[in-house]
């Protein structure tokens, strides 16, 4: 849905403070049971000096639900980035732990953080947390509500995924209410294994023990999609260029199907993502930080990659050049690519787009 | 190996369990009363408080100016589309195009931050013209804004001089500019701006003999099959033309295995000679207002604007033309005619008395009505976010010169959540619209034919006109077909399921 407060020329004059307040009222009336209502300005509201503040407060008071004004206008920062930690920022201050409701609390209490469930990839990480025997009693941000955006302050590890867009969040409630965070890669067998393993180190035995129990469970599963794709992918090569955690979260997925990832880049990483990043690399693999358009068509032509993951924005400049291409930020409308039920929609997808036979039309036969 | 994606995976038994175990996290309203208010929102008691809203919408059916510039940009040759603002922006109207075209998308963008918002836009716009023009050699940029440029407002003129000045471009390297805030009219209005400025730059000082041609503006026109069909039946009327703002390669190129940024276009020669043509038409009103008041007044042009959507409105393009350039209507096109024409005589029964919810671009709507109206249906909730008080009037006109507009009301300034309202206490048979659509096909359950912009839910239908005589074929097409597929299955396991329809 979309919903906006379609701002006319008159609001960018007399501002548009009681035009977004009446705005909420209304919505409120219309969706009575809405639970909260987030604000999001775009340029001119920073730009004109509305105090979108100041309007949630009052129409949270009155309305007896979150309202939380997201200052993130396009203007701010160079990137997304920005607006990830500001939102992160928001939810801190307005929602985190203000009240929500939690029966008990039991040991194994975890947040799933920083999964924007494409595709389902929240619930396919969850049923591995959930089969492991912890409770994941809120999920950020793909499937979140607002009820868990509260109640995460009373878990007592933070499990996040999308380190670049959630870190803020896990630091606060380390600080704050003293929850340890832990990073973890749920893309390909070799990582999941990998990362269960280190979360049940981090609980008692019978956590270890269902740890042990789901990758066996799941082993023959895994070993069957490698037996069926590897060979078709076996040495193809990939270039990557997208954001958050998948420039080098999915390269031991690649690395699980014998295909190599040749040169990663991301669009808004910070020093720390590159930190992360180098030692999963294959040696001699580039790395970009923020390419424009150009740079990354002069790495192709030199890396001659057999498939691009990227962008929308990306696709179809290398569909004309007759480079297999697979978005990896929506991961092409399919999904889920997280966890062992994503492992082989995963290999399928990169499957189909290196080996489509659509590719070869492209030039006439000799 | 059978592999279960997302519209599969989650319907398995575990996935449920999960979404149930879910829920005592989430603490939402129960079931039963989501169930209660999602049958009040379909209430003529909802429709009232819904139609009273004046501050917020829901679904509109619009876009922004900028976007509509940068459509109109795309179609002049080796033009980079050049947008002054934050960077957001340019990549939403790149994603978005490139969604519905499925093809690349241009655009360079000034990228301003903080400091721009403090100090002004220039140095983004000189560094931005140098470097873009050093990697990408255009022929022309076409320059517009986000509203963040016009908030501050940044002055276009001044900075282009200023970045010739200082050599970032050529002297004669042409660029012209428009004001394009998002806060003011819609896509169409962009289309609008972008076109008078990229015409009154390229032809200035070239209005001499003239050339015999004739010019045509398709408008915010996102069927690529329709700039094909245009340049088709003029070449078999015999009439020279310039199509202007021509995205037909730019956003429907061949597959090379080479990627050009700049695919095709209107060539700038051509551009640059319209001022010279015999007159111009235009097929869009809303989006070439200010346009063809330029050209009126400044190349003193017979100028005509005909949405060639129909059999009606198509025989009044081929009238204007012929007025304008004096060529006859050959008698290929008077056949392509009388086969449209049995087209819809064959299909009349299955869409005659249906009644029709629509939405979409004012010209668009203002076609498709005439259209339905001819096939003996009835326009009825006619919704149309970014019309003005002129297009009302001219909807409602068009509706009362026919007896099939009487339950036609036109909602301007409305959105796709009013027509939600209107569907579910007064039922139409079948709803037109863009793929947003889909959500009201989804909640009220009336069968969608796809129309209009953006189309990101299904592939190609871009590609087939909508204008002119072939496009009544696509539309009785797409129209007829989407009647018989639900009559289909409204009709399975009764003895009316017919094998001949």
């Amino acid at each position: 849905m979309h919903i906006t407060t379609d701002f006319q020329e008159k609001d960018i004059v007399y501002g548009g403070d009681k035009h977004l307040d009446a705005a909420m009222r209304e919505l409120k009336g219309l969706f009575p049971l809405a639970n909260g209502i987030g604000v999001l300005s775009e340029c001119p509201v920073g730009l004109i000096g509305d105090d979108i503040e100041a309007v949630s407060r009052n129409v949270s008071k009155d309305l007896e639900i979150p309202v939380v004004p997201v200052r993130c206008e396009g203007f701010r920062g160079v990137s997304q980035s920005l607006g990830h930690h500001i939102a992160n920022d928001t939810i801190r201050d307005y929602v985190l732990g203000k009240g929500g409701k939690l029966d008990e609390s039991t040991p194994y209490d975890v947040n799933l953080v920083g999964d924007y469930n494409i595709g389902g990839d929240g619930w396919s990480s969850r049923k591995i947390l959930e089969e492991m025997g912890l409770r994941v009693i809120a999920q950020w941000t793909g499937d979140a509500s607002v009820n868990e955006m509260k109640i995460a302050s009373k878990a007592k590890l933070n499990l996040i995924h999308c380190y670049r867009s959630m870190n803020y969040i896990c630091r606060h409630m380390e600080e704050e209410y003293g929850i340890p965070w832990h990073e973890f890669n749920f893309f390909g067998p070799t990582k999941i294994y990998e990362s269960i393993r280190k979360i049940a180190e981090l609980f008692d035995e019978k956590i270890q023990e269902n740890a042990e129990k789901v990758i066996e469970k799941y082993k023959p599963m895994m070993d069957a999609v490698i037996e069926e794709y590897r060979p078709r992918l076996e040495g193809k090569t990939v270039l990557l260029f997208v954001g958050g955690l998948r420039p080098r979260h999915t390269v031991g997925a690649y690395e699980d199907l014998g295909m190599e990832v040749v040169g990663t880049g991301y669009e808004f990483g910070h020093n720390d993502d590159y930190k992360r990043t180098y030692p999963v690399m294959p040696e001699g693999a580039i790395v970009m930080d923020d390419a424009t358009s150009y740079e990354l068509e002069e790495f192709t032509y030199r890396l001659r990659p057999d498939m691009i993951g990227s962008g929308i924005k990306e696709k179809y400049n290398y569909h004309k050049m007759g480079v297999p291409f697979r978005q990896m930020h929506s991961w092409d409308y399919s999904g889920p690519y997280h966890g062992f039920d994503g492992f082989p929609v995963f290999a399928r997808d990169m499957d189909m787009t290196v080996n489509s036979p659509t590719w070869d039309l492209i030039r006439r036969k000799r | 190996m059978k592999v279960l994606d997302h519209n599969e995976l989650f319907k398995h038994p575990e996935y449920i369990e999960q979404f149930e175990n879910k829920k005592k996290f989430e603490d939402m309203a129960s079931s039963e009363k989501v169930k209660e208010v999602a049958e009040w929102t379909k209430t003529e008691e909802y429709k009232e408080l819904n139609f009273a809203r004046k501050h917020v919408k829901i679904n509109p059916v619009k876009a922004c100016q900028p976007l509509g510039a940068l459509l109109c940009a795309g179609g002049f040759e080796a033009t980079l589309p050049f947008v002054q603002g934050a960077q957001g922006c340019a990549a939403y109207f790149r994603s978005h195009l490139a969604r519905h075209f499925k093809e690349p998308s241009t655009a360079v963008s000034t990228s301003m931050t903080e400091d721009a918002a403090v100090f002004g836009g220039m140095n983004n716009m000189l560094e931005g013209l140098e470097n873009a023009y050093t990697l990408y050699k255009p022929e022309m940029f076409a320059v517009f804004t986000t509203c963040m440029a016009e908030v501050i407002g940044d002055d276009l003129g001044a900075y282009v001089r200023s970045a010739r000045g200082k050599g970032a471009i050529p002297d004669d390297l042409p660029v012209p500019f428009a004001h394009t805030p998002s806060f003011v009219g819609s896509h169409v209005t962009g289309y609008d701006n972008m076109m008078k400025s990229i015409l009154s730059t390229l032809t200035e000082g070239k209005k001499g003999e003239p050339n015999g041609k004739l010019n045509v503006i398709m408008g915010f026109d996102t069927y690529t099959g329709n700039y094909r069909e245009m340049k088709r039946i003029l070449d078999i009327m015999g009439v020279k033309h310039t199509i202007l703002a021509n995205i037909s390669d730019t956003y429907d190129s061949p597959n090379t295995g080479k990627y050009k940024m700049y695919p095709g276009g209107t060539p700038l020669a051509d551009a640059a000679d319209s001022a010279n043509a015999i007159g111009t038409v235009a097929l869009q009103k809303s989006s070439t207002h200010k346009t063809i008041e330029f050209i009126k007044s400044e190349w003193v042009q017979k100028t005509a604007t005909v949405i060639p959507i129909g059999i009606r409105n198509t025989d009044k393009f081929f009238d204007e033309v012929s007025k304008i350039t004096g060529k006859s209507i050959p008698k290929e096109i008077e056949d392509e005619r009388g086969r449209a024409v049995d087209a819809m005589i064959d299909s009349h029964p299955y869409v005659h008395g249906k009644r029709f919810a629509l939405t979409g671009d004012p010209d668009l709507l203002l076609g498709l009505i005439s259209f339905v109206m001819e096939m003996g249906g009835y326009p009825t909730h006619i919704i149309c976010t970014n019309g003005d008080k002129k297009f009302k009037e001219e909807a409602q006109e068009l509706l009362s010169e026919s007896p099939f507009g009487i339950h036609g009301q036109v909602y301007t300034n409305k959105d796709m959540w009013h027509l939600r309202s209107l569907m579910f206490t007064d039922p139409v048979d079948l709803l037109i619209g863009n793929s947003y659509a889909k959500f009201l096909w989804r909640d009220v359950g009336t069968p969608l034919v796809r129309i209009g912009f953006p189309l990101f839910d299904r592939h190609h239908l871009h590609r087939y006109p909508i204008i002119g005589y072939q496009g009544v074929l696509n539309l009785v097409n797409w129209i007829v077909n989407t009647v018989l597929d639900e009559l289909d299955r409204e009709s399975m396991y009764t003895s009316s399921f017919d094998v001949i329809r």
